[in-house]
This record gives C-alpha cells, structure tokens and sequence, in this order.
C-alpha cells in the first residue's frame, strides 16, 4: 500500500523533497551570512555577545508553529514566511557558535597579524574567520538538522516541501493513504536531513584547514 | 691592554653582509601614551634614539610600559601624543597597515596563523605586497635556509607540527620576509626552554651579522639583554628611561639602586659574557713533543721560569699538560692524550673560560684556534685583567643614543654620562 503510494505519486513526493531541500539550503546559505554579520558585529564586545547569546537561547524555544501563524498576516502565504521561519531559526545556532568560534581564535595571533600589517577585515577574512571555521561549521550542521524538521511546518502557509503531506495525512487521518502521506513526510524529512549533514560533513573536509584539524 | 676593541675588529670570521641588507634608526620623540580613565601615562614623554643596524634591548620589570613603548613603534598602539620618525621620515600619521609592512614584528611563540601551512605564513607579507608567485617562492627557501630550517621538510608543514623552538624560528623568517629594515620583538624567546632560547639567542646574532637589521626586542630578562644588545634600555614604571648605555657600561656603571638591583648579583662575571677568549692577550707557554727527552724539556721550563710544559701532538693540537714535578719523574714524553685536559675554545667567552680553569689544576685552561690547534694559555690573572679593562673601557666608550623622558630627573642621564 505504502508501495502503491510512493509509485502513483512518485513525481510529486521528488518534487515536494527537491523544494524542502532547496528551501533548507537556501535559508541555511542565508541564515549563515545574517549569522556571521551580526557575530562579527558583536564578537568583541562582551556586553553584545551575551545579548545575541540571550536571544538566540529564547529565540529557540519560540515555536515554529505559532510564529508562521503570526507571519501570514505581514507576509502572506507562501515561499516568503517559509523562508523567513526557517531561515529565523537557522540563524540562531550559527550565531552562537560563530561568536564562541571567534572568541576562541588566540589573541596572540590576532596581534601577530595585525602586527605585520594586515587591515581589521582582513584579519577578520584570512586569519579569524577560517580558525573559527570548524567551530562555526558545527553550528551549521546543528541548524541544518533542525530546520529540516521546521520546514516542514512551511506548509501550514501553503509553503513548499514535505510539510504538505504531513498536514494533508494528518488532516485526513483514518481516510484512504492518510497514514502513507504521513509516513512520506516524515521519512522524507529524515533522509534529506541525513544527505544534507554528509554533504556539510564533505564541506568542512574540503573547507577545514589541515593545520587546524581536530583529527587528521 | 686595550686590545679587547681591535680584536674584535680584526675577528678572523668573515661577516657576511647580505647585498639587500637596509636598515633605518627610529626615533621617538616626546611620546606619551595615556589610558583614558588613568590618572598616571603608561608611557611618558619618552625620547627614546635607536641607531640604524644595531639591536636595542628595552628591559624592565612587567608593567614598567616597554612593550607599549615597542608597540608605539609600529603604531599597534597610537601614541596620545608626540611624533614617531623612521630614519627621515615622519610616520605618525601614515597609514598604520602600510607602516606596519615596513616592520618585521614577532611576538612570543612566533604568533603563527595555526592554518596555513609554514610557507605561506611567511609568505604573507610578500603576498600583501604584491609579489610574484615565485619570486615568494624563493624567498620562502631562503628565510627557511638563514633561521636553520630544511625548506623541503617545513615548508608545507602546519605550525602544529613543529616544536616551539621551530615555530619560534618560523615566526623570525615571517617577520624578515618583506626584508623590512625594522625588526620589532616582544619578547621573543620567553616560551622556549632555556636551551633551546641560548641557541635561538646564538642564531638570532648569527642572523643579525647577515641581515644587520635595526631590531628592537623587549624582554625581561637582563642575562638575554646583555647577550643580545648593541644598546640596552633599562625602564623603571611609567617607561621611564633609568639608564641607557651599552652592555658593558650598564654593567660597569649601573646609573643607580634600581639598575644594580635589576642586575642582579655578579655583574663582574655578567661583563665576562661580553668578552670572547679570542679577544684577551694569551700567556706563552713551552711546548713539547712527544718522543724527547723529559729532561730538555724540564731544563727549557725552568729557564722560563714556567710551572708547566704544554705537549703537542704533530698536527699542534694540545695532548696534556705535566707540571715540573711531571717531568721529573720521566724520561721520554709520552703521546697518550690527556682526557680531562682543561681547553677552551677561542670563540668561549671569557666566562665558560673561567669555569674551565676552576676546575682544572693548574688554574688555567690551555686555548685551541682553528682545528683545535694551541693558541695559548689564559690564566686567571689574564681575566682579572680583561675585568678591570671592560671597566675602564666602559668610562670612555661612544657617547650612547639619546634616551629621556621630558619630565625626568636629569641626574638619571647625567648619571651615566
């Protein structure tokens, strides 16, 4: 039965998983560059890390459910409160672990570089940011697998993926193939949150330099 | 016996002096640095001469402000107020980056990047100037080969995977690499184990023959600052300039309670480490061979008036050294080599010199040259005497570089003048 499901609708559940994917990516992208800018912004000073520390600590227990409800009324249904709701909670593990990733890069070395001539923002791209990588990585991987999940809820807006088979199973339930779109929703939010982490895990072998390798 | 000055002129070792070498003097003038929120400078007024190609040490207790001063130099830190000239030029305002290329800067542990491999930590400044790929290249080979490292083996090795002696070494080769005239250091050797950091010290002066920069190194450690200085700067708190003179006059003449305390004990044998074997006159001494008879040789010591005949092998190296009473009691002279024969080597210094006679019997130490060959005998007179020299040497050397600060006590100066 489940069989019959997954091979009469085949294209749809491949096209319902491309979205969820590329919708994930691509607030993921986002969410790394916000992350990143406000990290920057406030790394070096104590009082504004603990602030951006506070809010993504609270920012994480808002749930996901409530606040794309809330956002139809500003920004319709659609691609656009997906992609905000994602990306909103996409930003917050990163953000964390961007600010602790910079705050561990030695003083030493920071004074070193700028000491042979290296201007602030170049300190910040070639020497502070690749040593935080690895930390910041992490962070991504983190949000990566959560958000999978949150995407889902993207289809309470009439957003794109796999959202649509959970709702549409759930609102059905004991109705013919209710429980089969279910279980595609879910094992589909599972898979692609696995091939998502190997890929990022490729990432960070591509992108971690050999000297600051955990184990090599 | 002013002889200890030519000698050192005259040293049979060739000076190699690389064809780019450039080094340019550094003056501070009337620089003050001032903390907001603090009622005391950190750095007051100094006036502070550093003369092109010779290494200035600034010594002081922590806290005293010499690395603040340091850092004024290359402007990590603004001064509140007054100018900072490299050679004729007045770089308080230029573009901080751009004066910071221009100075080699090395700071305790080298400050590697941990993730780029050894060559292009020391590339990097080349690389912000714009060289070509492989001109980098090659002078990547070249920094390895002068600080002692094989370019094959490090070159693409991670900071990680060196020891800190090497990372240390690595960290001096990134700071030459624009060949800058400028050297700055912040207490460069204070992370390695005191063997390594005498070696590193030794090389750091080998170095220093070939490229002849203007290098000024913070430390706390006077032992390292006698060893290593043309000039040293001895700093109380506020980087107030105490005394500032050389080696050899600071320790003959400390300008006050606070130079001597920060001396510490054994100045005299301190000067010892300025001086070098090669630079003492060495006693004569009879010499023998083996095969003759003892008795020549026992008759041509007693007409010298000398306690001991000094026995050389065909090739002139030392092979023991028998007292008369020795002699007396043989016929021939034996070729067996004396093990625990007390040599020194010309380039000791006067100081491993003296550890050498303590030990030995006769109160002296047999000195070899080139291939271990005889060069003389230095006795424990010859040192009393190369003391009483440094001292009176350290009265009439060259006036030293300027050194003040605007609202100090003239005596400080005068002092030592």
């Amino acid at each position: 039965m489940l069989w019959n499901f997954l091979v009469d609708r085949w294209g749809q559940i491949w096209f319902a998983s491309w979205q969820h994917f590329s919708l994930v990516v691509q607030s993921l992208a986002l969410a790394v560059l916000i992350a990143m800018l406000i990290a920057f912004l406030v790394y070096r000073v104590p009082q504004l890390s603990s602030i951006a520390n506070g809010v993504s600590a609270v920012g994480l227990t808002i749930p996901s459910f409530a606040l794309i409800g809330l956002l139809i009324t500003p920004l319709g249904f659609g691609v656009a409160p997906s992609v905000f709701v994602v990306t909103f909670f996409a930003v917050l593990p990163i953000l964390r672990n961007a600010i602790v990733g910079l705050g561990t890069v030695d003083r030493s070395v920071v004074e070193s570089a700028r000491g042979i001539g290296m201007s602030r923002l170049r300190v910040l791209f070639t020497i502070e940011f690749p040593i935080a990588w690895p930390i910041i990585l992490t962070g991504v991987r983190i949000s990566a697998q959560m958000v999978m999940g949150i995407a889902a809820v993207a289809a309470y807006a009439l957003g794109p993926g796999l959202g649509g088979f959970i709702f549409s199973g759930l609102s059905r339930l004991g109705g013919a193939n209710s429980l089969e779109s279910v279980v595609v929703g879910v094992v589909g939010v599972i898979v692609l949150a696995l091939i998502l982490d190997l890929l990022l895990l490729g990432l960070g072998r591509l992108t971690i330099s050999r000297g600051i390798r955990v184990s090599h | 016996m002013s002889a200890t000055n030519n000698a050192l002129a005259e040293a049979p070792e060739s000076v190699t002096v690389s064809t780019s070498a450039t080094s340019t003097s550094i003056l501070l003038d009337e620089v003050t640095k001032r903390y907001p929120g603090q009622a005391k400078a950190a750095v007051d007024g100094i006036t502070l001469e550093i003369p092109a190609g010779k290494i200035v040490m600034l010594v002081g207790p922590s806290g005293c402000g010499k690395t603040t001063t340091l850092k004024m130099i290359n402007r990590l830190i603004e001064p509140t107020e007054g100018r900072i000239k490299l050679g004729d030029e007045d770089v308080t305002t230029i573009d901080g980056d751009e004066l910071r290329r221009r100075m080699g800067y090395v700071i305790q542990a080298g400050g590697l990047f941990p993730h780029m491999t050894v060559a292009s930590n020391i590339g990097l400044v080349p690389k912000m100037l714009g060289w070509p790929k492989a001109k980098i290249a090659a002078r990547v080979d070249e920094l390895l080969e002068l600080v002692s490292l094989d370019p094959a083996a490090y070159r693409d090795r991670y900071p990680r995977e060196l020891s800190g002696g090497q990372q240390q070494r690595v960290g001096v080769a990134r700071a030459l690499a624009a060949d800058p005239p400028v050297l700055l250091m912040d207490e460069p050797f204070g992370a390695v184990d005191p063997i390594t950091r005498q070696r590193l010290q030794d090389e750091l002066l080998k170095i220093q023959d070939e490229v002849q920069k203007t290098m000024v190194i913070v430390t706390h450690d006077f032992d390292e600052a006698v060893k290593l200085g043309d000039w040293i700067v001895v700093f109380s708190e506020g980087a107030h300039i105490v005394q500032y003179d050389s080696p050899e006059r600071i320790l003959a003449e400390p300008a006050n309670e606070f130079v001597e305390n920060f001396i510490g004990s054994g100045a005299g044998l301190k000067q010892l480490t300025l001086n070098r074997v090669k630079d003492v006159a060495l006693a004569d001494a009879i010499i023998g061979h083996p095969g003759e008879a003892a008795v020549d040789v026992l008759e041509r010591i007693v007409a010298a008036g000398h306690d001991h005949a000094v026995i050389l092998d065909d090739r002139q190296r030392p092979l023991s050294w028998p007292s008369r009473r020795q002699l007396g009691r043989l016929t021939t002279i034996s070729a067996s080599a004396d093990p625990e024969l007390p040599v020194v080597g010309q380039g000791s210094t006067l100081n491993d010199a003296l550890d050498t006679m303590l030990v030995s019997n006769a109160g002296a130490a047999l000195v070899t040259g080139r291939r271990d060959s005889f060069a003389g005998v230095i006795t424990v007179e010859v040192i009393m005497d190369a003391i009483a020299t440094a001292r009176a040497n350290a009265r009439g050397t060259a006036v030293a570089p300027v050194g003040t600060n605007t609202d100090s006590l003239q005596i400080v100066t005068d002092g030592a003048a």
